[in-house]
């Protein structure tokens, strides 16, 4: 039971009656353990707890909320909300049906991180930090793990009661190297639902990253300029989100005329070999659950088949503003927020070519690895590359200091041309949108090749 | 900071560090969690030698406009404690925003302890604090509907130029109250308010999306509208036409907007005393050394009037003061909170910061670059070909701590013989911001706010890499 203080009747009761079209309430509990290493220092180490609430309101169309860490009175918090809501709304309430579900989703644990001593999980680190500081030319490391376990219940006035469970396992290990005032990082960002197991395997990718910062100090800028680029699945899935998932997301287009013209079903984004899909049914991954923070099952979208527009994700507002169907993508980072269309496991799903042949033709191209992040303004986006390297004459040539990769919706997934017969998920980091950050959420793809990418030199 | 689009997604790292500090507190919760002295004592009891409390209190009223039209009222009320114990020498860390919670919260504490990083700091006692006005008691009784009329007026006058523009806006008020206690006798206690504006608009022709948007922010009931709406409407002049920009290294100058937007991450992290001790930050050993352009001075300044980015003292008690970290173009000082200040053998500089998620970070509160001469008109006169930027997108992604910026110029403008001719797109600039600083041009002699916590005047650099298709 999440919240010790919470009773079912009483939440029921709260909710039952009111003057709104739709009222629901949500409680979260979260226990997070957390350590933190800078350099031979172990920065923190530390637990917290967080518990809250929210109550959501919809009335005439118009929203009130209302968030608190203090649980009692939960029925003035409700007339709170739809007092709120009613001084918004002034058309009527769109909001898509959906079943009401009574449900307890337990977890679906792999390797517990609750089992694992604080002591245990700590020298685990200490070795990856010493591995990374052990390497000859680094000066600096930076790690931080995180194993989160939350508690979400979700009550609403149309008969919905659900209890779900997740531990996210989160990580990021980082290498400095440093030499006459240039300085150079690498870094990688790992993650898992309900499963510590990565964390037990690091040290190669430890090793890796520090020999690979010090590589940098010596590496090359990339010279700006548009070339021809192939991404690995884990930079590819960061390009997926940023460059097309967003503007997949129906909130963008719900209420805007022109958004709508552009985002029309149908519409071609792609050569006839893309297809890109979203879904939190797809099991195990960061993205994944079983019901959305509106209570909808979750399901698997496809977004781009063939080439064409045949999708986007939904809440039950933007769904019932435009006559589709709910997809289950409403979700909340936590209780101090209401949910908002998101993305779950988003991918390109895997063509026919080796890598070989992918770079084959490139006489000069860039090979980009990973990610240091990426950002959408939905028309134009930006995602960095963790590691980069020339292509030249159809092979794999020299390490380029980190670059940066910009491109434009209407023009760079027509342009991606080639696609790898291989698949991965990158599960590190998380998404942001609108102030709730970071939520988790995978992404993934086989290698991809992309014509004409502007390459920035930093 | 200062993103001008509503629209605007990211991928990042940040693991868990939500920082949830806006807001205020006047929710008593039988002042179980929200006394500091029986968690002290509790603390005490249990095993540690020295412990300390941080609690904030805090409500917010958000407004929030889409599509031209509220769409919705917020109110959020939170409450939360964070612990650290010493014990033989570690520092053990917990925190909770759970009513009831001291023993549980206690015990977490001391049980990380064992494992916890080593003590290099004392807690502060009781001690004068810095005279610094944070709260307008106007703030707290600010009717909803009036916020909804400042949300409502943004949206109408930015309309009135351009009537297809599709806006997004948010009007919020908060206040929250911030107590510091630990076993030293320290008891530090302080209220603040903060009332701000944002708008965001969005124009779609064909394919082609501009996005503009700007705000302000204050810990008193008034803003600056006038100038809100001002700055977008020259943003919707100078994007009336879009060109084209070409490969090359040009001249570029950066707005305020977008020298908070790109540089103030990549510059501002490299005087971080904790990037310093550990050989993080490239200013390494060059603490007195002219570094940067003769004429550029840059402040921390946590003790300005009624600015959100101001305090009394930090998030351990410290007082605060206005740092000077570069003068002249010579690094004067980094920032320490209390435990890198003892790693370092520095002094605390009143720089820290914290939410219920972690402990102590180091942060820069309001910064400020001091004026120089040239008026923005005369710098775009001056460029025979360049750019200017608004906003970069992207450009806290990749180096930022060797001082790399590079992003995708989300609001730029081309200058073409001393004018602006257009809005530029598909383009990216990349430079760093140690090495652009050595050669500005000039400094711009007029200064503003960005996003409350930035006042800077407009940089003319004398060329950065500008790649285009």
């Amino acid at each position: 039971m999440v919240g010790d203080t919470a009773d079912r009747s009483e939440i029921e009761a709260a909710i039952r009656g009111q003057r709104a079209d739709y009222v629901e309430v949500r409680l979260d509990e979260t226990a997070t353990n957390r350590i933190v290493y800078r350099g031979r220092e172990l920065e923190e180490i530390g637990r917290t707890r967080s518990f809250g609430g929210n109550v959501r309101a919809l009335l005439r169309g118009g929203w009130g909320f209302v968030s608190f860490n203090e649980p009692s009175e939960l029925r003035k918090r409700v007339e709170e909300a739809v007092e709120a809501a009613g001084h918004v709304g002034k058309e009527t309430s769109q909001f898509a049906e959906v079943a009401p579900v009574g449900d307890t989703v337990p977890l679906e644990l792999k390797n517990d991180p609750r089992t694992v001593p604080l002591a245990v999980k700590k020298k685990m680190l200490d070795r990856y930090n010493e591995t990374i500081l052990s390497v000859d030319g680094v000066t600096s490391t930076n790690i931080t793990y995180s194993d989160a376990h939350k508690r979400v219940l979700f009550a609403s006035s149309e008969g919905s009661y659900i209890e779900q469970e997740r531990i996210d396992v989160v990580s990021r290990l980082s290498a400095t190297a440093r030499k006459n005032g240039d300085m150079q990082q690498a870094s990688m960002s790992l993650g898992a639902l309900n499963d510590f197991s990565y964390v037990e395997t690091l040290g190669e990718t430890a090793r890796h990253l520090g020999e690979r910062a010090v590589e940098l100090l010596a590496a090359p800028y990339v010279e700006a300029g548009t070339y021809p680029v192939v991404l690995d699945p884990i930079l590819a899935g960061v390009f997926c989100h940023e460059a097309f998932g967003h503007l997949s997301e129906s909130d963008f287009v719900y209420e805007n005329e022109r958004m709508k013209e552009i985002m029309v079903l149908g519409r071609q984004f792609g050569q006839p070999h893309l297809n890109i899909v979203d879904g939190a049914a797809v099991p195990g991954l960061r993205g994944s659950f079983r019901y959305d923070d509106e209570g909808v099952p979750a399901q698997k979208t496809d977004l781009i088949r063939d080439g064409i527009l045949v999708g986007r994700l939904h809440s039950r507002e933007t769904a019932g503003k435009m006559g589709e169907r709910v997809t289950g993508n409403a979700r909340a980072l936590d209780y101090r927020f209401p949910p908002i269309v998101r993305m779950t496991n988003t991918y390109i799903e895997r063509g026919e070519m080796s890598f070989n042949d992918l770079i084959a033709d490139i006489d000069e191209g860039v090979y980009a690895r990973n990610w240091f992040g990426g950002t959408t303004s939905m028309e134009m986006f930006t995602f960095s590359a963790g590691e980069a390297y020339m292509i030249r004459n159809g092979k794999v040539a020299e390490l380029l200091r980190p670059v940066k990769l910009t491109g434009n919706l209407f023009t760079t997934l027509m342009n991606i041309d080639a696609l790898g017969n291989d698949m991965d998920f990158n599960q590190g980091g998380g998404c942001g949108k609108a102030g709730q950050m970071p939520l988790p959420v995978s992404n993934g793809s086989p290698h991809i090749r992309i014509r004409d990418v502007v390459v920035g030199e930093r | 900071m200062g993103a001008l689009t509503s629209a605007y997604a990211t991928w990042w790292w940040v693991s868990v560090d939500c920082r949830n500090r806006v807001g205020t507190g006047t929710h008593e919760q039988g002042g179980v969690l929200t006394d500091p002295e029986p968690i002290l004592q509790a603390a005490q009891r249990l095993g540690a030698q020295r412990a300390e409390a941080f609690i904030v209190q805090s409500e917010e009223t958000p407004v929030r406009f889409e599509a031209n039209r509220l769409k919705e009222i917020n109110a959020r009320q939170t409450s939360g404690v964070a612990l650290r114990v010493i014990v033989n020498g570690r520092i053990g860390f917990a925190s909770s925003t759970k009513p009831g919670d001291v023993s549980e919260l206690v015990e977490a504490a001391l049980e990380t302890a064992p494992f916890g990083p080593e003590a290099h700091l004392d807690f502060p006692r009781d001690g004068p604090a810095a005279d610094v006005d944070v709260y307008d008691p106007d703030v707290e009784v600010l009717p909803v509907d009036e916020m909804i009329e400042v949300g409502q007026s943004l949206i109408d006058a930015v309309r009135a130029v351009e009537p297809e523009l599709l806006c997004d806006a948010y009007v919020r008020r908060g206040d929250s109250t911030v107590t510091i206690a630990n076993t030293n006798g320290g008891m530090f206690t302080y209220r603040g308010t903060g009332y701000s504006a944002w708008l965001n608009g969005t124009l779609i022709r064909g394919t082609d999306m501009l996005f503009v948007g700007d705000g302000d922010a204050s810990c008193r009931a008034q803003l600056d509208l006038k100038a809100v709406e001002a700055s977008v409407v020259s943003q919707l002049e100078n994007s009336r036409r879009t060109t084209e920009a070409r490969t090359a290294e040009l001249p570029v100058v950066f707005t305020p907007l977008g020298i908070a937007s790109a540089l103030i991450g990549p510059l501002t992290i490299a005087f971080s005393g904790r990037m310093v001790h550990q050989g993080q930050s490239p200013l390494v050993g060059c603490l007195g050394k002219a570094m940067y352009d003769a004429r550029l001075s840059l402040w921390d300044d946590a003790t300005l009037p009624y600015r959100p980015g101001s305090r009394p003292f930090d998030d351990e008690g410290v007082g605060s003061r206005r740092n000077p970290l570069i003068e002249k173009g010579i690094v004067r000082s980094f920032l320490y909170d209390l435990q890198t200040a003892g790693l370092a053998k520095a002094e605390s500089t009143g720089s820290a910061e914290r939410s219920m998620a972690a402990q102590p970070s180091i942060s820069t509160t309001s910064l400020v670059i001091d004026e120089g001469e040239m008026s923005f008109k005369e710098m775009v006169g001056r460029v025979k070909e360049g750019l200017v930027v608004e906003e970069l997108m992207g450009a806290g992604q990749g180096n930022v701590m060797g001082g790399d910026f590079s992003g995708n110029v989300l609001l730029g403008y081309k200058i073409e013989g001393g004018e602006i001719t257009g809005r530029v797109k598909d383009t990216m600039v990349a430079g760093n911001v140690h090495e652009a600083l050595k050669r500005l041009v000039a400094i711009g002699s007029e200064s503003r706010w960005v996003g409350g916590s930035v006042r800077t005047p407009p940089l003319f650099f004398e060329s950065l890499t500008v790649s285009a298709k």
